[in-house]
């Protein structure tokens, strides 16, 4: 949302509006203060201008043209030029080392003074008449100095004597036979109509108006754009406004009639460049040229511009244009959206385009804005609302009627139709009284406006239904406060609060209850309210806050219960100071208030990073073994079959008749016999104690040596048998 | 009725009396070896009557024993094949031949076993 509502205190020079056969001179000082205090953020505005018209008659039927155009728009405030701008300007046009850079800055910056009144010095005017004389009187090749020149001496009125003149207006004609892009036609042509209107004596006038004509417009386009040269295909809507100037121009200049069809041809291609205008939600229409033309300007603000300086220039000319006028209102409002623009061009060019508008035939805009957008119940505010041009002059005597109030952020409003009293002293018309069930909090007024004069339609346009923003401020009271410390949802104690005045409560609680702090708001209307914000901080004497959103409803209350919020607040137990704070943009007595103490007893933190208990490893448990001595029966019961072997071999007579008896055999018998129960041996030592890779290497050892010794033993036994056999 | 019980239980007396002649004329080595089996085959019988009152527990050392028993026996019932004149199949294995592969593959067995035996 764009708007400036405030206006500071400073004189303002008069202003002239001329419309159409009407003169008007307001010469006015304003000043401004603020009333109330600081919580309240609007100006009254006090001036006693003197204003020359009467509002004559009221009208009784409405804008219905206009209203029908303007349904869907968003509320947006659009405030006139102002004081701000004029500041601006003199900030962005200063010149600095005393004279400007060049003579097009020099332009703009004078024209921007010219329009918003301000004085230059006279210094400064000197050194720049002199400058623009000189580069007059100068041999320069540049239709664009020329033109530059003759503007800052159009505005300075500056003292160039007639031959001079003359001398320059040759110059220009041939520039203007010689021209072959747009800004060639521009320049010359521009500076003919300057010198026309400095002087009557010299001769301006063209010899072939006609063809000059034709040349100009073969660059326009199909969509209303104009390009810049008839090589260059680039075209711009900034094009567009220059290519309207220049034509108007020609038309001022002819020496012999135009062709009537020409214009017609012309007028046609005007409103083709309106069918392709850019619109914004709130009702600003505006050109966009979207990469830089050949004069390196880009952006809306130069070609919109350009476009409603173009179309005024043509209006004044060959009369007027079949332009809708909220395209026209819609373009004044694209001004006046940008509020205060930061580059100096770029003020010109919204100043400049303004006062076009401003002075225009085809429809002066007229501009509906609040002088306060924020009202207050308590202090018993009106709305004001002030009807004006965009320069920020009266406008013709009108009525405004208060057709429609929309709460924030519903579609459904009720119907008002109440017509606001106009006050002469101060050009504002005030709604006295505010529209029943208008209550604290956001809403959109719509506004219709109704020229008294019914033959103003044609000269004036005002957008039928305007929608602006306005903000009704209050004091809340705050009733039935008190907190209360719960037992399991019995009270166990309670305490009245003065909300919003000071209080200072004492109250203790375990982590076990509860604390309900409730109250209720009511605006002044008797409606509950409900505030953007309402919290309850909990701050400890070690500086740990903790905030609670109090819930809405019909009752605004916040229970915290305790037993839930242990954790939460880090098992500090202490003296927590209670505040309150309630707050939203339209209560005037927003409070941030400390309620008092609670003295809070929590339990102890348990340890989080304290060593753990101790977990002692359990070992498997051994399996349940059988008594020793069942086991130590079993072992003896295990040899008894080997004692039964041993038995029963006695008894079939075992004998050693076939062991060996010489010598050597005998030897390697017993070897045989040893290398077995040294392996058996092994095996025991390998259960007892050995693991399988010794046991494995002795074995192989053992093995060989046994295999040498068995076969020697046994090979002798087979020989011993077989000779046995045989014999 | 009474003849035919009679009847068999003089069959059996007499079965038991023909197997009795004719095993003592069995030579005395193969009575040696038949000593050695049973005497095996009492002792996994005991372990495992052992394992029946105490539980399994540990599993691995009771097949161990149990198997060593059990793997000894078999490999002197394979001895007494080999070792019998009367088996034609084995004719020409000299006994000290089937007594040395006894050997070994006791050795071998008894190896595994104690491994087993944890």
């Amino acid at each position: 949302m764009r708007h400036n509502s405030s206006q500071l205190g400073y004189k303002v020079q008069s202003a002239s509006i001329e419309g159409r056969g009407v003169k008007l001179e307001i010469a006015r000082s304003t000043v401004l203060k603020p009333i109330g205090d600081d919580s309240s953020s609007h100006f009254r505005l006090v001036s006693s201008p003197a204003i020359k018209f009467e509002m004559t008659r009221k009208l009784g039927f409405a804008f219905l043209l206009l209203a029908a155009a303007s349904i869907c728009e968003a509320a947006a405030i659009f405030s006139p030029i102002s004081e701000a701008h004029r500041s601006a300007a003199l900030e962005l046009f200063s010149p600095a080392a005393g004279t400007f850079s060049s003579l097009e800055e020099a332009t703009e910056a004078l024209r921007t003074f010219e329009v918003l009144g301000i004085e230059i010095e006279s210094d400064l005017k000197d050194s720049t008449c002199k400058s623009a004389v000189d580069a007059l009187s100068s041999g320069s090749p540049n239709s664009k100095d020329l033109y530059y020149a003759l503007r800052v001496s159009s505005v300075l009125q500056c003292k160039i004597s007639d031959g001079a003149l003359t001398g320059v207006a040759l110059r220009l004609k041939d520039f203007v036979k010689d021209a072959k892009s747009l800004l060639d036609f521009y320049y010359s042509i521009g500076g003919l109509v300057l010198i026309k209107d400095q002087t009557s004596e010299v001769d301006v006038l063209l010899d072939d108006a006609d063809g000059i004509f034709r040349s100009v417009k073969d660059l326009s386009q199909s969509d209303g754009k104009w390009r810049y040269s008839s090589n260059n295909p680039e075209s711009s809507t900034y094009a567009a406004g220059i290519a309207l100037e220049t034509l108007s121009g020609v038309i001022t200049l002819k020496s012999s009639d135009i062709d009537g069809n020409l214009i017609d041809a012309l007028k046609r291609d005007v409103v083709k460049l309106f069918d392709n205008i850019d619109k914004y939600d709130d009702g600003a229409y505006y050109f966009d040229d979207r990469f830089v033309d050949a004069s390196g300007h880009q952006g809306p603000v130069s070609a919109t511009s350009s476009v409603a300086r173009g179309l005024t220039t043509l209006a004044s000319t060959s009369g007027s244009l079949n332009i809708p006028g909220d395209k026209i209102l819609g373009l004044a409002r694209f001004f006046l959206g940008i509020g205060v623009p930061g580059t100096g061009k770029d003020l010109y060019y919204q100043i400049d385009a303004l006062a076009s508008l401003d002075q225009s035939r085809v429809l002066v805009p007229l501009i509906l804005s609040l002088q306060a957008s924020v009202l207050s119940i308590s202090s018993q505010d009106k709305l004001k609302v002030k009807v004006t041009t965009v320069l920020g002059s009266t406008g013709p005597p009108l009525s405004v009627k208060l057709m429609q109030v929309f709460s924030s952020g519903s579609k459904d409003a009720s119907i008002i139709n109440q017509e606001l009293k106009f006050d002469p002293k101060e050009a504002v018309h005030v709604l006295d009284a505010l529209p029943v069930g208008v209550d604290v909090g956001e809403y959109v007024f719509a506004f219709e406006i109704v020229l008294s004069d019914p033959e103003h339609k044609k000269i004036y346009v005002t957008g039928g239904r305007t929608k602006v923003p306005v903000y009704v401020t209050g004091v809340v009271k705050v009733e039935n406060s008190k907190v209360e410390v719960l037992e399991s949802d019995s009270v166990e104690t309670q305490q009245k609060l003065d909300l919003p005045g000071k209080n200072d409560v004492a109250l203790t609680a375990n982590h076990l209850q509860k604390l309900r702090l409730s109250f209720q708001l009511t605006t002044p209307l008797q409606n509950p309210f409900k505030p953007h914000q309402a919290l309850l901080k909990l701050r400890h004497e070690s500086g740990v806050e903790h905030s609670f959103v109090v819930n809405s409803g019909k009752l605004f209350e916040t229970t915290l219960d305790f037993l839930g919020l242990v954790e939460n607040f880090f098992y500090l137990s202490g003296k927590y100071d209670m505040e309150l704070t309630v707050g939203d943009p339209a209560m005037e007595n927003s409070f941030l208030q400390p309620l008092g103490h609670i003295e809070l007893d929590l339990p102890d933190a348990p340890e989080k990073y304290g060593p753990k208990p101790e977990i002692a490893h359990i070992f498997r448990l051994q399996e349940k073994r059988p008594p020793q001595e069942l086991s130590y029966a079993f072992l003896g019961l295990v040899f008894v079959p080997f004692l039964a072997f041993l038995v029963g071999l006695l008894r079939l007579g075992v004998n050693m008749k076939n062991f060996p008896t010489s010598m050597i055999p005998a030897a390697f018998a017993i070897l045989f016999h040893g290398g077995i129960a040294a392996v058996l041996g092994l095996y025991g030592l390998f259960w007892l104690k050995l693991d399988l890779f010794t046991t494995l290497k002795t074995l192989g050892v053992l093995g060989l040596f046994l295999m040498f010794v068995g076969h020697r033993t046994l090979s002798h036994l087979a020989s011993a048998s077989a000779k046995v056999k045989s014999a | 009725m009474g003849k035919s019980t009679v009847t068999t239980k003089d069959d059996a007396q007499a079965l038991f009396h023909s197997l009795r002649s004719a095993y003592s004329s069995t030579p005395t080595n193969l009575k040696i070896i038949d000593l050695y089996v049973l005497f095996a085959v009492f002792t996994a019988l005991i372990q495992v009557g052992y394992m029946a009152i105490v539980g399994s527990f540990p599993f691995n050392s009771f097949l161990s024993g149990v198997l060593s028993c059990v793997g000894t026996a078999v490999l002197a019932v394979c001895l007494r094949i080999q070792v019998n004149k009367e088996n034609k199949e084995f004719k020409d294995l000299p006994p000290e031949r089937a007594f040395a592969d006894f050997v070994l593959c006791n050795l071998v067995l008894h190896l595994v076993i104690m491994n087993f035996l944890g």
